[in-house]
C-alpha cells in the first residue's frame, strides 16, 4: 500500500478514537468551546487530506460534519443528544471507510445519502431551549440526567486539563483563539499549495498526538506526549518505532539474557577476579538493557480504556439503563502484545456488565439504588502483575439461580452440583456453554461466553476470577503478567530432569527431612495429603504425573513446591530445588503443544532446553485425582455452617425416606453423595459401616432416625442412595431410599411439634417436607456405642495405610 | 544405448536428494526441504509426548522438536553409544529435526528410476515412503516428509481425557 494512505489510515484512526471521546465528553459540557474547537480541527484535517488523496465520498462526509460543527462551536447551533448521535454515526462511517480503504486501497460503495441528509437537517432550525447546563441536556431514551458520566484520573477530563508543558498555562480562551488562527493559515495554504501543505500536516500530527490510537500500526508512544488539546504542537520527544522492530529487539535481549546466564554459570568464571568483575558488570548492563527495552514495548492501559466511554454511552443508549463509568489508574502500563491480547476479553467483560450486571433504571429504583449504576475499572500493579477490576453495583449473582441455569443448560450436573461450594457454583460461569443472558442480546449473547474470557485470559499466563454478592454487585478481577517474554522461574529436579515453574503461580517452598516426611504426609485413597499448617494441602509426585523413570530419587527428604492456581493451591513433590532465574518463555513445536502440563520451553545456563511446567494444567490434574474433592469439601463445610433453621440461603437436598416420607437436608453441608451396594455392608462395633476412600463410613438409617413403621419402610434394596456428612468425629452416611430432587426456592420453615430427627417442617411445590436434624440424626447412630472407640478404629486404619504405602 | 540414455536424461525431470541411513534402508528427502545436519546434540525429553518424539534440541536458540525416524519406521530404538544426526527439516513455520542413523551424499535421481514401493514392504514403512529410486547399488526409499511429520502418532502418556482438550 501506499505510504502516504498507511500513514492516512494510522494517523485518521487514532483522530477517530480522540473523536468519539471528545464528543461523549462534550455531551457532559455541551458548551465547551475547547472541545469543539478539537473536534472541528480533527474534522477538518480528515476533510483536508481525504480530498487530497481522492478518497470523495470521505470528504463529502468529513464536510458535512464540519459544516455542523462550525455552526455548533460558533454557537449558532446547540448542541443536542441527536447531533452527538450524528457525529458518533459520522465517525462510524469514516471508520467504516477506512477499513474499506485499507482492505482494497479504495472507499466501497456504502450509502451516505441518509446520513448526509440527517447532517443538513440538523443544521437548520432550533435554536429552541439552548441548554444552559449539561444536566439539561435532554434525553431522548430516559429522562435520566445523564446516560454517562465519565470520572476519572488520568482519563479525558483530567486529559485535557493536564498540559505536558506546565510552562505554558494559557488561558482556554487564548488557546483556542491561537489554535483557531493556526488553523485559518493552514486552510489558506492548504486551498494554494495543496499537496505540499498537506504533507505538513501530517508531520504535524504525526508527532503532536501520541495519545490514543487504534492498534492498526501499532507503535510506541511518549506517555508525556498523550495530551490531546489544546496543545497539538510539534515535539521532537517521540518517534514511531515498527512493532515488528521492537519484538526483534525484545528477542534478541532474550537471547543475550540467556548468553549471559550460560556466562555466569560457567565453572572457570570465579577463577580470575578481574574476569569475575567484567562478567558483573556486563551482566549489570544486560538488565538493564532487558528492562529498557521491555519498557519501550509497555504501554498504558489507558489505551484500551479510551474506548470505554463510547462503548458504554452507545450500550446505554441501546438499553436504556443509566451508567457513571469510573476509571482508575489508566497510567498502568502493560506490554502491548499482552494489552493486545487482553482487549477483547476485558471489552467482554464490560460489555456484560452493563448489559447483564446493571439493571435498567426502573428495576434499580424499585430496589432503592441510585438510578443510574455505576461501572468501576481500575488497573494497578501487584507484585510483578497488572491487576485490572471490572466491577459493577448491579444484580449480582444468585448461585442457586445460577445452579439452576447451568443444571438446565448440562453444564453441570446434579450430582456435581451437591458438591461445589458456592464459590464454584459461581465460577460455573467460566464454563463452555454457559451464559447467563436469559434473552440474547445484540450487545453480549454473541456466542462469546466467559469462558472464552477465561481461554483467553489464561492464554497469556493470566487468570481471571469473579465475586459477586447477590443485589450489590459483581467484580471481575483479571491478573495479567507484565510481560511474557522473560520471566522469573524455580528450577526443579525430578527422576534426573530438570523444569522451570513460573514463580507467579510459586506460594513457597517445604522441605521435609527424613522421618518427619513419612510422618506428615497422610493419604486418602491413593491420595497423599500433607498437613500444611493445619490446612489440608493436596500433593502430586511431579516423577509420578510425568511418569519419569526413577533415577536418582534422594528419597530420604521430600521437597514441596506449594503452587496456586485460581481454583486450587496444591504441593508438587519434587526430588531437588534449584535456583531461580530469569527465563526466555519460547513456544514449543506442535507435536508437543498439545500436552497440558507444560507452557513452553527455556534454554537453560547450560545450553540445555528445560520444559516449563504448566501449573494450571496440573491443577487440573490434582482435581481430578481422586481426594483433592474430599479436601475442599471440607474446607468447604467449614465456611458454610451458617443458620440452619428460618430462611434458607443455600439450596436443599430432599430425599425420600421409606415409602413416602421426605425429608430435606442442607445441600451445602453434604459432602458428597454415593451409592452403596448391601453386599458392601460391614458390622464394626455394632454398627454398619463401609470401606469408603481408606476410612470408614458409619452408615445411618434414615428409617431407623425417623423411627418409621415396617410397613413404611422400603425392603431389600440393593443400592443404597448415601449422602455423605463429614464431621469431626469422622465421615457418616444417611441412608436414603431415594435422592428426589435439590431445591433452590426460598422457605419458611415452620417448626412443628417434636418427630424425631426433625428440626422443622415446610411445604415446597405442594409437598410436605420435614427439614432433617443432620446433628441428631449422625448423634442417632453413636447412641449406646463409644463414639470414641469409633474414632480410634478409623485412624488406625489410615495409620495402616501410611505405613504400608511407606515401606 | 548408454548414448541414448544420456540424451534422454538431459531432457528428464531430475529431483535433488538428501539421503540418510535408518536401520538398513537408505531413505532420501528433497534437498530444498533440509535446512541443515547436525551431529549428536543434547536432548531433552518430553515426558507423557508420543514415543516416536524423542525430545527437545537447542539449535542456536531456537527449541526444535526431534523425530525419531527409527522409531518411525519400525527398526528396534538405538542402543548407547550408536551414532545419531539431526536433518533439520523446514515444516511450515516450523522446522523439525529428524534423528537419523548416519547423514549420506545428495544424489540425484531421475524420474525414470522412479518405481513405486514393491508390495512385499511392510506397511509401517510403506505408509511413509513416496516411492524407491533405483540407484546403482542400492535402493532410495523417498520418504514422505509431511506424513514423518504431521502423520499421527503412537498413543501415550495423557489418559485422562484432558489431553489436546486446551486451547493452545
Amino acid at each position: 500500500m501506499d505510504e502516504i494512505i498507511e500513514e492516512f489510515l494510522t494517523e485518521t484512526n487514532e483522530n477517530l478514537d480522540q473523536l468519539d471521546q471528545d464528543l461523549v465528553a462534550l455531551e457532559q459540557d455541551p458548551t465547551s468551546v475547547e472541545l469543539l474547537g478539537s473536534i472541528f480541527r480533527t474534522m477538518h484535517t480528515l476533510k483536508g487530506t481525504s480530498g487530497f488523496l481522492g478518497f470523495n465520498k470521505l470528504e463529502e462526509l468529513a464536510h458535512a460534519a464540519e459544516s455542523l460543527l462550525s455552526k455548533l462551536r460558533d454557537g449558532i447551533l446547540f448542541l443536542t443528544p441527536q447531533r452527538v448521535d450524528v457525529l458518533l454515526a459520522v465517525v462510524d462511517e469514516v471508520r467504516g471507510l477506512l477499513a474499506s480503504i485499507e482492505a482494497n486501497e479504495c472507499e466501497d460503495d456504502r450509502d451516505l445519502a441518509g446520513l448526509l441528509l440527517r447532517l443538513e437537517e440538523l443544521q437548520s432550525d432550533d435554536a429552541a431551549a439552548p441548554p444552559s447546563s449539561p444536566a439539561d441536556v435532554p434525553q431522548p431514551s430516559s429522562d435520566a440526567d445523564l446516560p454517562v458520566v465519565v470520572s476519572s484520573e488520568g482519563s479525558i477530563e483530567s486529559q485535557s486539563e493536564e498540559s505536558p508543558f506546565p510552562g505554558r498555562g494559557i488561558e482556554p480562551e487564548a488557546q483556542s483563539s491561537e489554535v483557531q488562527v493556526n488553523l485559518l493559515a493552514q486552510e489558506q495554504h492548504l486551498d494554494i499549495e495543496g499537496e505540499q501543505q498537506d504533507e505538513v500536516q501530517f508531520g504535524q500530527h504525526l508527532e503532536g498526538e501520541g495519545g490514543q490510537r487504534d492498534d492498526t500500526e501499532g507503535e510506541q508512544q511518549d506517555e508525556q506526549d498523550r495530551s490531546n488539546e489544546p496543545h497539538r504542537s510539534v515535539t521532537d520527544r517521540s518517534i514511531r518505532v515498527d512493532v515488528d522492530l521492537l519484538d526483534a529487539l525484545m528477542r534478541q535481549v532474550g537471547e543475550l539474557v540467556l548468553a549471559r546466564n550460560q556466562l555466569m554459570s560457567h565453572p572457570g568464571i570465579s577463577a580470575d577476579q578481574a574476569f569475575y568483575q567484567t562478567v558483573q558488570r556486563l551482566s549489570l548492563i544486560v538488565s538493564e538493557l532487558q528492562e529498557g527495552v521491555m519498557k519501550t514495548r509497555m504501554q498504558p492501559v489507558e489505551q484500551l480504556w479510551s474506548k470505554l466511554p463510547r462503548i458504554v454511552r452507545d450500550l446505554c443508549k441501546q438499553s436504556g439503563k443509566e451508567v457513571i463509568l469510573e476509571l482508575d489508574g489508566g497510567d498502568t502500563e502493560l506490554d502491548r502484545s499482552l494489552l493486545e491480547a487482553m482487549k477483547d476479553p476485558f471489552l467482554h467483560l464490560v460489555r456484560n456488565a452493563v448489559d447483564h450486571g446493571i439493571e435498567s433504571p426502573q428495576e434499580r429504583a424499585e430496589r432503592g439504588k441510585p438510578r443510574a449504576g455505576t461501572l468501576s475499572v481500575k488497573a494497578s500493579h501487584e507484585g510483578g502483575q497488572v491487576v485490572i477490576e471490572v466491577s459493577d453495583d448491579g444484580a449480582g449473582i444468585t448461585p442457586s439461580k445460577l445452579a439452576a441455569v447451568a443444571v438446565k443448560r448440562g453444564v453441570v450436573s446434579q450430582e456435581e452440583l451437591v458438591r461445589m461450594s458456592e464459590r464454584e457454583i459461581i465460577d460455573l460461569i467460566f464454563r463452555p456453554g454457559f451464559s447467563t443472558a436469559e434473552k440474547v442480546t445484540n450487545v453480549s449473547g454473541r456466542g462469546v461466553g466467559m469462558d472464552v474470557v477465561r481461554t483467553n485470559i489464561e492464554h497469556i499466563g493470566g487468570s481471571i476470577d469473579v465475586n459477586s454478592t447477590p443485589g450489590e454487585g459483581t467484580t471481575f478481577r483479571l491478573k495479567i503478567p507484565l510481560t511474557l517474554a522473560i520471566i522469573p522461574a524455580l528450577l526443579v529436579g525430578s527422576s534426573g530432569h530438570r523444569f522451570a515453574i513460573p514463580q507467579a503461580s510459586l506460594l513457597e517452598m517445604v522441605r521435609l527431612e527424613g522421618s518427619e516426611a513419612r510422618a506428615q504426609i497422610e493419604l486418602i485413597g491413593q491420595s497423599s495429603i500433607y498437613r500444611l499448617r493445619g490446612r489440608l494441602l493436596p500433593l502430586v509426585r511431579l516423577d509420578e504425573v510425568l511418569k519419569l523413570d526413577d533415577k536418582g530419587s534422594t528419597g530420604q527428604s521430600v521437597n514441596i513446591v506449594v503452587l496456586q492456581t485460581d481454583e486450587v493451591s496444591f504441593g508438587l513433590v519434587v526430588d531437588e530445588v534449584f535456583d531461580t532465574q530469569e527465563i526466555v518463555v519460547k513456544p514449543l513445536g506442535r507435536h508437543v503443544k498439545h500436552l497440558p502440563l507444560f507452557a513452553g520451553a527455556t534454554i537453560l545456563g547450560d545450553g540445555t532446553v528445560a520444559l516449563i511446567l504448566d501449573v494450571p494444567g496440573m491443577a487440573n490434574l490434582v482435581e481430578v485425582a481422586e481426594g483433592a474433592s474430599v479436601a475442599s469439601s471440607l474446607a468447604g463445610m467449614e465456611a458454610d455452617h451458617a443458620g440452619r433453621v428460618g430462611e434458607l440461603a443455600s439450596p436443599l437436598l430432599v430425599l425420600r425416606v421409606g415409602t413416602n416420607r421426605k425429608v430435606a437436608v442442607n445441600l451445602a453441608d453434604v459432602a458428597r453423595l454415593e451409592e452403596v451396594s448391601s453386599a458392601q455392608i460391614e458390622h464394626a462395633g455394632g454398627r454398619e459401616v463401609v470401606q469408603y476412600r481408606g476410612q470408614l463410613l458409619s452408615l445411618v438409617r434414615l428409617e431407623d432416625v425417623l423411627e418409621l413403621s415396617p410397613k413404611e419402610r422400603v425392603q431389600d434394596m440393593d443400592t443404597l442412595p448415601v449422602v455423605v456428612f463429614s464431621t469431626d468425629a469422622g465421615l457418616y452416611g444417611l441412608v436414603a431410599s431415594e435422592i428426589l430432587d435439590i431445591v433452590t426456592s426460598k422457605v419458611e420453615i415452620e417448626h412443628l411439634g417434636d418427630s424425631p430427627g426433625i428440626t422443622g417442617s415446610m411445604i415446597i411445590s405442594g409437598m410436605a417436607i420435614d427439614m432433617l436434624d443432620v446433628d441428631a440424626a449422625i448423634a442417632f447412630v453413636n447412641r449406646g456405642h463409644s463414639s470414641n472407640g469409633s474414632k480410634e478404629l478409623g485412624d488406625s486404619l489410615v495409620e495402616l495405610e501410611v505405613a504400608t504405602s511407606a515401606s | 544405448m548408454p548414448h541414448d540414455n544420456r540424451a534422454t536424461s538431459r531432457s528428464k525431470k531430475t529431483t535433488q536428494l538428501c539421503t540418510f541411513r535408518v536401520g538398513n534402508i537408505l531413505v532420501g528427502i528433497e534437498v530444498d526441504r533440509v535446512q541443515e545436519i547436525n551431529r549428536d546434540q543434547a536432548m531433552t525429553t518430553v515426558p507423557l509426548a508420543a514415543p516416536e518424539i524423542k525430545g527437545l534440541i537447542n539449535l542456536r536458540g531456537q527449541i526444535v522438536t526431534a523425530i525419531d525416524l527409527r522409531y518411525r519406521l519400525g527398526f528396534p530404538e538405538r542402543g548407547e553409544g550408536e551414532k545419531v544426526m539431526n536433518a533439520v527439516v523446514h515444516s511450515g513455520e516450523e522446522i523439525v529435526s529428524l534423528l537419523v542413523d548416519e547423514a549420506g551424499d545428495v544424489v540425484e535421481v531421475e524420474e525414470d528410476d522412479y518405481e513405486p514401493v514393491p508390495p512385499n514392504v511392510s506397511p509401517v514403512i510403506r505408509r511413509f515412503a513416496s516411492g524407491t529410486y533405483k540407484l546403482d547399488n542400492e535402493l532410495l526409499l523417498m520418504l514422505d516428509a509431511d506424513e514423518v511429520i504431521d502423520g499421527d502418532f503412537s498413543e501415550q502418556g495423557f489418559t485422562n481425557g484432558y489431553g489436546g482438550k486446551r486451547l493452545q
